[in-house]
């Protein structure tokens, strides 16, 4: 095949075709990214920019004609995959969060759409009208003896008599009746309770009683002025400017909602300067070290020994255990997980009554770390295992038995040639499966969050925090179990540390396994 | 003392090569009972709830008194519950995320395999760095770019299968891509530049010659990501929020939070149907996906 790969000589048809298309998506990307930038998602704005000048390059340009084979996967792997990642280090240095929710144009908007009953603004006279389902309406009457009618929750109109069943206007210019509605006298006005509370009109237009006599309109209470880049208070005329997200005066009051902004290293500093953060987080980092350790050292040795065991040809029925094995591999673990945690339940589960009738014990499997910490490393046994019997008898078939027959020679027992023999030439080609299946467990929310959801609780924590908790079922804690309020912009923090966490690992495997010069030669 | 004739000819047994083998394979069997008793009880648990007529944890036994099909019953019969619904979204939202991640990762694959590009090894190894950090650390993100996109499309957004769909199929590239790169590899190139000289086109190549040549390879890629995304929790669960549409996973264990003693049986019957399946994909199909696996995937 042409070793460019370039496009062959194309006709004219095809040509137009393909800068067709090239027109849909970049027009589709345009339209999307103008949506997006109105409202102030400036991040998705970029990449849609980048994706867009990419697919737009690699159609032009016939040199990138291989790359036309990828665009779609490429491009769905820079939104889907790739961008998440920056975007967590982005919102790891914001504020997104309860009460931080919108971009700062929607906030925006949000705020100015606040009212307030102005002293002196415009007012009208009132008359209620009470339905026989308490329903209420309000015969409004401005300066000039214009009357409106009102209802709750809907435009509030200039009406004629005669128009919706307004009947005769009395001398006051009052009607008489409204169809479906009473009249209610000054005095039963007055002594409503409802009334007074209900704000009458809609969108721009509400209307509330003031004072027995008074009725008065709304007006916006906050403008936003783009030059001090501050909101104005039009009833007070403080000024509240912007600090990291939020509309503050001098002296510390705020409007809510607040926006998304760029905090720097406040999510930073948070966990470590308060004790409270820091505290528990601590405790979950050392346990995420040494839950994945724990549960890969026992899965790999005993997949290993299962492997040893009966990888001899000559073992009878050797299939039929294998298969039998292998079976806590063949189902979704969130089944079994939660298989388990029935199992282990200790009020009812059979693995406590079985215990209590044999021993008279009844170990409190939920209530205790410890004994919860021990649970999820039995489980975590039970469902890694067999990968690693998988694993480890392909790799001691490879193991040339003519080495077994020198060592014998000289004399070795069986401990030593697995010690010196079989141990180190396994690793080489497991090595890299035992961190990376380290960094899975690293990770392994599925495990932890189902089985007890990281419990139990850790006392005194600022956020919720277990005593099985890790790193990324506190990250999910924080930003969608919203006890205390989601906290997204420090959920992104600590996921940071994780990536660091992860690099650092994933370096030594690189290093370890010789992967990237292998991956040069290969591809 | 006992008589030295007798102990010697009872030393010579002990030490005979027989009698060492049958004791191996007999002390291996016994190791072997309990470690399958180990992996199999809690399935066997699970089989037995699902069959127990009385609903609880507390009286269940291993062998149901009044073996019935009661739990399955009320599981197709609740109106809090949709299971039919949830079953019927995961087996959608896999079906088509597997198949769009196969079709587009194939085509990628092959221009990777086949055509030489500069910067293409760059390519490979900026995939392979990505593949670090799985979708499941940047929830955070990834719920926060798919509430951004349903602003402006709803039906790419929040609580959509079509905006879950999407996220997967990000996720699945990379991987989908290296693995079936090996796989073109694998075939000589002989074949397409002869067809190459008979004037056949790149496209027709694919489609024609190395297509039906790689299918076998294919279905086992499917089958594995078919499973990975079925079992996947937590994107769902972030990205999902009405009952209606939930997938099986995320329904199971909502289902199960709170008051789970009392429905037990119930849960057993639909882990049970949701299991089944997938237990069966993979004994009748051990030897292949065990090929697929030693590439270095670790189970999702």
């Amino acid at each position: 095949m042409n070793v460019t790969g370039s496009a062959k000589s194309t006709t004219p048809v095809a040509y137009i075709l393909r800068l067709l298309s090239l027109l849909i998506i970049d027009g589709f990307l345009v339209w999307f990214g103008y949506r997006q930038a109105l409202l102030g998602n400036y991040t998705l704005v970029v990449l849609l920019a980048i994706v867009g000048m990419f697919i737009s390059a690699v159609f032009l340009f016939n040199r990138a004609y291989p790359l036309r084979w990828m665009a779609p996967g490429l491009a769905l792997m820079i939104m889907f995959s790739v961008y998440p990642n920056f975007l967590t280090i982005y919102v790891g240095f914001t504020n997104y969060g309860d009460g931080h929710l919108l971009t700062k144009e929607q906030s925006i908007i949000q705020i100015e759409k606040a009212r307030y009953l102005p002293e002196g603004g415009s007012a009208y006279t009132w008359t209620a009208f009470k339905s026989d389902a308490g329903e209420y309406a309000l015969w409004l009457l401005d300066e000039t003896g214009i009357g409106y009618l009102a209802f709750e929750g809907q435009p509030i109109t200039q009406v004629q008599p005669g128009e919706m069943g307004v009947g005769e206007l009395d001398s006051k210019g009052i009607p008489q009746s409204i169809t479906g509605y009473q009249r209610l006298n000054a005095l039963l006005a007055v002594a409503d309770p409802n009334l007074g509370e209900i704000k009458f009109g809609a969108d721009e237009n509400i209307v509330q009683i003031q004072s027995p006599s008074r009725a008065a309109a709304y007006e916006q209470k906050y403008v936003y002025d783009p030059e001090q880049d501050a909101m104005i208070d039009q009833e007070t005329g403080k000024i509240y400017f912007q600090v990291d997200g939020t509309f503050r005066t001098v002296d510390g009051k705020v409007i809510i909602p607040g926006y998304q902004a760029y905090i720097g290293i406040q999510n930073f500093k948070d966990f470590i300067v308060s004790p409270a953060l820091r505290g528990p987080l601590v405790r979950i980092i050392v346990w995420n070290f040494i839950f994945p350790l724990l549960s890969v050292f026992l899965q790999f040795s005993l997949g290993l020994g299962i492997a040893l065991l009966y990888n001899d040809p000559k073992f009878p029925g050797k299939r039929l255990v294998r298969s039998l094995l292998l079976i806590p591999y063949t189902i979704p673990s969130l089944i079994t997980i939660l298989i388990w945690r029935g199992m282990l339940n200790p009020e009812v589960g059979v693995i406590n009554r079985m215990l209590s009738s044999l021993f008279g014990a009844n170990p409190a499997w939920f209530a205790d770390p410890w004994l919860a910490k021990f649970a999820l490393i039995v489980v975590n046994l039970w469902l890694g295992y067999p990968y690693y019997m998988l694993v480890c008898s392909g790799a001691l078939q490879s193991i040339p038995s003519e080495i077994y027959g020198a060592a014998k020679v000289d004399g070795t027992n069986i401990w030593q040639s697995f010690r010196f023999i079989t141990l180190p030439l396994l690793l080489v080609s497991v090595g890299p499966l035992l961190l990376a299946s380290y960094i899975y467990n690293f990770n392994n929310f599925n495990l932890i969050y189902l089985f007890l959801q990281g419990g139990p609780p850790i006392s005194g924590a600022a956020t919720r925090a277990g005593h099985t908790d890790i790193m990324i079922s506190y990250v999910y804690n924080l930003a969608f179990e919203g006890g205390r309020g989601q906290n997204f912009g420090l959920a992104a923090a600590v996921t940071l540390l994780i990536f660091l966490v992860v690099i650092g690992i994933s370096l030594i495997q690189f290093r370890y396994t010789r992967m990237w010069e292998e991956v040069s030669e290969n591809v | 003392m006992s008589d030295p004739k007798t102990s010697s000819s009872a030393n010579s047994l002990f030490t005979s090569l027989k009698f060492q083998r049958r004791a191996g394979i007999v002390i291996r069997w016994i190791i072997a009972v309990i470690l399958i008793i180990f992996a199999v009880f809690p399935v066997l648990w699970i089989i037995s709830a699902a069959f127990n007529p009385s609903s609880s944890l507390a009286t269940q036994h291993l062998i149901p008194e009044n073996a019935s099909l009661a739990n399955f019953r009320t599981l197709f019969n609740s109106d809090v519950f949709p299971f039919p619904l949830w079953m019927w979204n995961s087996i959608k939202v896999t079906s088509i995320s597997t198949i769009l991640a196969l079709f587009v990762t194939t085509i990628a694959a092959f221009a990777f395999s086949r055509f030489r590009f500069s910067g293409r090894q760059n390519l490979m190894k900026i995939m392979l760095l990505f593949q670090v950090f799985p979708s499941l650390l940047s929830i955070v993100a990834i719920f926060y770019l798919i509430n951004q996109v349903g602003d402006v499309i709803p039906f790419f957004g929040l609580d959509t299968h079509a905006g879950l769909i999407l996220v997967y199929l990000g996720g699945a590239m990379s991987i989908n891509i290296w693995l079936l790169k090996g796989f073109f590899d694998t075939i000589p190139r002989d074949i397409d530049e002869s067809a190459m000289v008979d004037g056949a086109t790149h496209w027709q190549i694919f489609t024609r010659l190395l297509f039906p040549l790689m299918r076998p390879m294919l279905v086992v890629v499917a089958i594995l990501s078919f499973i990975g995304t079925f079992g996947d929790f937590i994107l769902a669960r972030i990205l999902l929020r009405s009952t209606e549409s939930y997938t099986l996973m995320v329904g199971l264990q909502i289902y199960t939070a709170g008051m789970f003693s009392q429905k037990w049986g119930v849960f057993a019957a639909g882990a049970l149907l949701g299991a089944l399946p997938i237990m069966i994909v993979y004994l009748v199909l051990q030897d292949q996906i065990i090929g697929g696996l030693t590439q270095g995937a670790v189970k999702g």
